[in-house]
Parts: C-alpha cells; structure tokens; sequence
C-alpha cells in the first residue's frame, strides 16, 4: 500500500499538514502570545513544587499569625509575601501555582474524556444511522438545551464532592458538545471515496472507525477541546466558588477566590484579586489559541 | 405553525417526564433530609413520626408516583426546610431572577449591538480592534469572578453601590419590581452588569460578523447606488439583517443567563430563584430542587418556542412547518 501512495505523494509535493498548520497558525502575533503565555504558565504549574516558597498543602507550615497579610508583607519566618497570604497564612503565589495545577489537571481530563467519548458517540450515530443515530442524537440535542452550569449543579449536588466528581461532571456536560461536532463531520465525510475505499478494501469496523473516519473528524473537534478546556476550567472554578467543586484541602483557583469572598468587604482584596487575574490569564490564552486554530482548521477559509 | 408547536410541546412534555425521573432519582440518592431536618435528640418515634409526615418511609418508586400524580394537579410537595408548597416558593423569587435576566439582557443588546456594528463596518480601525480585544476579554473573564471585583471597586473601595441585597421594589400588579426606581438600579447594576457582560461580548462578535457579511451583499450596494444616506443604509438595511441572528442568539442564551443567574444570585444575595436553589441543594431540600428544574425546563422549552417563532416572523424564508 505504501508503495502505492509514495509516488503520488512526490508528484504532489505536498508539505506535511503539520508543518502548514503551524505556519498558518503563527501568522498571528496574538495568537502566537497566547500559546507563550499558556506553555510558561503549563511549565510554572509542572514544576509548582520547586517555584513556590512555600508548600500550600502542609498545614503544619502555616503561622495563623501570617492571615491575611498584604503583598509585599514579609511573613514570621522571614519569607516575603509577594502577592500577599490568604485567611490561613498561605503564601498566595505559592497557593496559586498550585491551584492552577489543580485547574489545568481538572481542564485537561475532562476535555481528553470527553472528547474521547463524545467522537465515538457521534462518529457511530453517523455510521451506524438509523436507530442508533436517532437515540445518541436525541439526547445529544436534549442535553445541550440545558445550560451546562446547571445540569453540573446538579450532578455535583447527586455526587458530593472531591475532585474525581468535578471530572465526572464535567464530562457528562462536556460530552454532548464533542458528539455533535463529531456526528457533522462524520456526516460528511462518510460519503466520501476514501470511505468508500475502504469499504471496498473489506476493512472491519473499529479500523474504519478509527483508522479512516476518525483523523478526518479530527481538525473541529480539536478545535472544540481547546475551547472546552477554557470553558471547563471556568465551570470548574465556578462550582467550586459555589462549594460544590473540589474539597477546601486543595484548593483550585476558584476556591481561592471563593475564600476571598468572605474578606473582600473587609479591604482584604488580594486573596480573590490576584487568583482571577491568574485564571483570566489561562482562559485569554487558551481562548486566543482555539480561535486561531478555529481559522487555520477551517476548511472553507483555506486559501 | 400550530402542529409545529403541538409537537415541540410533546416534546417537551417528553423532556420534562425524563428529567423529573432522573431528578427524583437522583436527589433521592444523596444524604438524609431527615438527619437535617430533625433535631438529634429526637426520639426513633419522633423521627418515624416526621418520616410519614413527609412521605419519606414509602419506597421510592411509591414517592415518585405521588410525587407525579400530585405534581400533575400543580402541587409539587411542600418545603422541608420552609413548610410552604415548593412551587409557590419558587414562583414568589422568579420575578426577581426574570427581571435581573432581563435587564442583563437589553443591557447586553444595547451595549452590544452598536459596538459590533461599529467593529464590523470599519474593522480596520483602531477602535474596531480595541472593542475585539475588550469582547476577547469579557468572555473569557470568569463570571463570578467579575462580580467580585465589581463588588471590590464599587461597594468597598468607592462606596457607590449597595454589595448585596435587592433593596426597595414596587409592586406591580403583585410583582415586585426594582427597575422603577433609581433607587432599585442601584441594587440591580452590578449584579446585572455580573451577568450581561459576557453576553454582551458574545453579541459584539456576532453583530459584528454578520455585519461583514451583510456589508458585501447586493442589497447594500444597491441601497448605496440608490443614493440612500449611509445612516438609513446602516440604521436601516443592514441593522435589520444583523438582528436575525442576534435575537435568535439572545433568546436561546437568556435560558442560560437565568441558569446563571444562580451564580450572581449567590453572590450578590439577590433573592430570587438561583439562591433558592443553593440554599435547598444545601439543605436537601429535594421538593424545592425538584421544583425547580422542572420551572426552569418549562421555561426554557417556552423561551426556545418563542425563539423559533419570532425567527419566523423576522426572517420570512423560514417557515416552520417544514422543521422537523
């Protein structure tokens, strides 16, 4: 088969899609800030236990005595509080390395989860038709007339809390989104000849599925899960300022400007400021680097 | 039209029975209302005694089925927590979310519009691309987020608004409103700035994309060849083109500002519905909660009809009988 396709390549002289899109891709400045901003702040939350002065977790470390200290402060042990200390006496920058961990973790597993679930579905719907197709659809549709926030709401409030449920609910509402998408360009390109080549070629099923029909699905759907991972990350930070999200021990960036809330009408406000501002930062970039990917993904703009 | 909007309200009825299964279900899984509601020096009788009262010793299919045949009738249980018909509870606090929804919205649509008009009819002008950054920027801003800091600048450091609360209302009707007085807009602009804000941003890049299409159609060429004056070719020709989509996509998201609601709610305590929520997730209060997401489905279903309706009426191409 390889010698087949090898001359026909040459003849083409086609560069690698890789190398296109990436060229395409740093044609924008913004964009090309956005993916910098967002790979310093991937790496600042790898290595948060060797950035950060001061270990959040270990409680034992903390001085009551250091609450609510403003930035610039330097604390009983002599460590300076760059961004200031929250109702505990944790050091902020050295809490928000580490709750933006927790953010891009719960961020990036939903999203992979989900996309994986969600292109199987819809993929299938569009194979298989008939029945299965209507079924899958029909609660796609169901489910995403819903406001996302609300059915994690509530599937938070059936679960409890932890971590794990966060992820859980986040990719039952992410799914959805994923199946859609997944199932239109499936639509499409079921019909084309390299299926029917396939077909012809007396391939099973699951290679069908995934050795043909899946990497041409693939550029929306990429597209779709950078957004999501924002739009997750959001939703994260948003259940667990309601005290439905991740447990108070390990805080995400939302819980830490949840704390925050409680001393925000007293002055006190470092403790949720400089969270959001951190947060804000993850979804611009994020943002910035989907919508440019939407444009050099898309098939109708290529020039 | 009418069999379109007999079977949209089958399926919504459909819809509805499937959530309020799952619904019940699912809030009957988590924790014991009863390990809150009584207090723990009651006796076994007590407690056994208050269990019967509320229907919770029958199993639970038993409890969905009364809870569906009174449900049918209009009564959808009483409050644990309040001791008042659950539906009652929520119907007294949906003005109050309805109102800060809706004032979020036009909020949104009058800031929103001429903005992305303007970022899409001269989009190579500075000010084209300060308003994209700025709609960049307000919708990747966390919502709860915002208000924070909205609460930070103007309630603590400035001191020109009230933090929280709903504050003096006038009844009309029956209806306790805020936006009569000035007042009631005081409580009412941050929490509905919270909310309109990344509504207002989606706008922005709508207006503005479809305003880029719309400029190069013919009919625009033709107004101007006309000899029209740029303002009735702007005002008229291509506004009347952009608010197609912006209604339809205005519509279909107040669904989603009243489910966000529930975040601004809590944040500003404004008494409506979306707190009500919180405080009976807390509290397990499963009739409120139940109640609850079956308004909001049937609000939703009613707002989405309406949606399809008026996009009917504004785009005549559409009919809606074809729909399937």
């Amino acid at each position: 088969m390889t010698d087949a396709t090898l001359p026909v390549a040459e003849l083409a002289k086609t560069e690698s899609p890789w190398k296109r899109i990436a060229a395409e891709f740093a044609e924008s400045k913004l964009a090309l800030f956005g993916l910098a901003v967002l790979v310093i702040l991937l790496v600042a939350a790898l290595v948060a236990p060797w950035l950060s002065p001061q270990d959040p977790y270990n409680l034992a470390g903390l001085d009551i005595m250091d609450a609510r200290q403003p930035p610039g402060e330097i604390s009983a042990e002599g460590l300076r509080f760059l961004l200031g200390s929250d109702g505990q006496g944790r050091d902020m920058l050295s809490a928000m390395l580490y709750g933006l961990r927790i953010s891009l973790v719960v961020g990036v597993v939903s999203v992979v989860a989900s996309l994986a679930i969600g292109a199987m579905a819809g993929m299938a719907a569009a194979y298989f038709g008939g029945k299965v197709d209507a079924l899958i659809m029909r609660i796609v549709d169901i489910q995403l007339s819903f406001p996302a926030i609300l059915v994690a709401l509530i599937l938070l409030a059936v679960l409890g809390n932890g971590m794990d449920k966060v992820i859980i609910a986040l990719i039952a509402v992410q799914w959805a989104y994923f199946a859609r998408s997944a199932h239109g360009a499936a639509l499409v390109e079921r019909n084309k000849e390299y299926i029917e080549a396939a077909r012809c070629l007396g391939l099973g099923r699951s290679r069908m599925l995934l050795r043909h029909l899946l990497p041409n699905c693939m550029p929306p759907l990429i597209v779709i899960a950078t957004i999501n991972i924002a739009r997750a990350i959001t939703l994260e930070a948003t259940l667990s300022f309601l005290g439905l999200g991740v447990p108070v021990t390990e805080p995400s960036l939302g819980m830490l400007i949840s704390n925050g809330f409680d001393y925000l009408l007293s002055g006190v406000y470092w403790i949720s400021l400089f969270p959001g501002v951190l947060l804000t930062l993850v979804i611009i970039a994020i943002n910035l680097v989907g919508d440019q990917l939407r444009d050099v993904l898309n098939p109708r703009l290529k020039r | 039209m009418l069999v379109f909007i007999i079977r949209r309200l089958m399926q919504a009825a459909l819809v509805v029975a499937v959530m309020s299964v799952l619904v019940f279900v699912g809030i009957y899984m988590i924790g014991d209302p009863l390990a809150i509601l009584v207090s723990p020096e009651a006796t076994e009788l007590d407690r056994e005694a208050i269990a019967r009262s509320l229907g919770l010793d029958r199993p639970m299919w038993e409890q969905y089925l009364a809870f569906v045949g009174s449900a049918l009738q209009g009564d959808f249980g009483k409050s644990f927590v309040f001791g008042q018909p659950a539906i009652g509870l929520i119907l007294e606090r949906m003005p109050a979310t309805l109102e800060l929804a809706l004032i979020a919205t036009i909020m949104s649509v009058l800031i929103g519009v001429p903005l992305g008009l303007y970022a899409g009819l001269r989009h190579e002008t500075v000010a084209a691309r300060a308003i994209m950054a700025g709609s960049v920027l307000g919708f990747s801003l966390p919502n709860f987020w915002v208000g924070l800091m909205l609460i930070m600048v103007f309630a603590v450091q400035l001191g020109w608004l009230p933090a929280s609360g709903r504050g003096p209302t006038v009844d009309v009707f029956g209806i306790q409103l805020s936006f009569l007085t000035l007042a009631g807009w005081k409580y009412l602009a941050l929490p509905a700035l919270t909310l309109g804000l990344s509504k207002c941003a989606l706008i922005v890049r709508l207006a503005r994309a479809t305003a880029r299409e719309v400029m190069l159609m013919d009919f625009v060429k033709f107004a101007r060849a006309k000899g029209l004056s740029e303002k009735r070719v702007i005002g008229v020709h291509i506004l009347k083109n952009i608010m197609v989509p912006i209604t339809t996509v205005t519509g279909l998201e107040l669904g989603t500002l009243i489910a966000f609601a529930v975040i601004t709610e809590t944040i500003f305590s404004w008494p409506g519905m979306g707190k009500l929520l919180i405080d009976s997730i807390v509290h397990l209060d499963r009739p409120v909660v139940v109640a609850y997401l079956i308004v909001v489905v049937l609000l939703l279903v009613l707002i989405s009809l309406i949606v399809d309706i008026l996009y009917s009426v504004l785009d005549p191409r559409v009919r809606l009988g074809d729909a399937k």
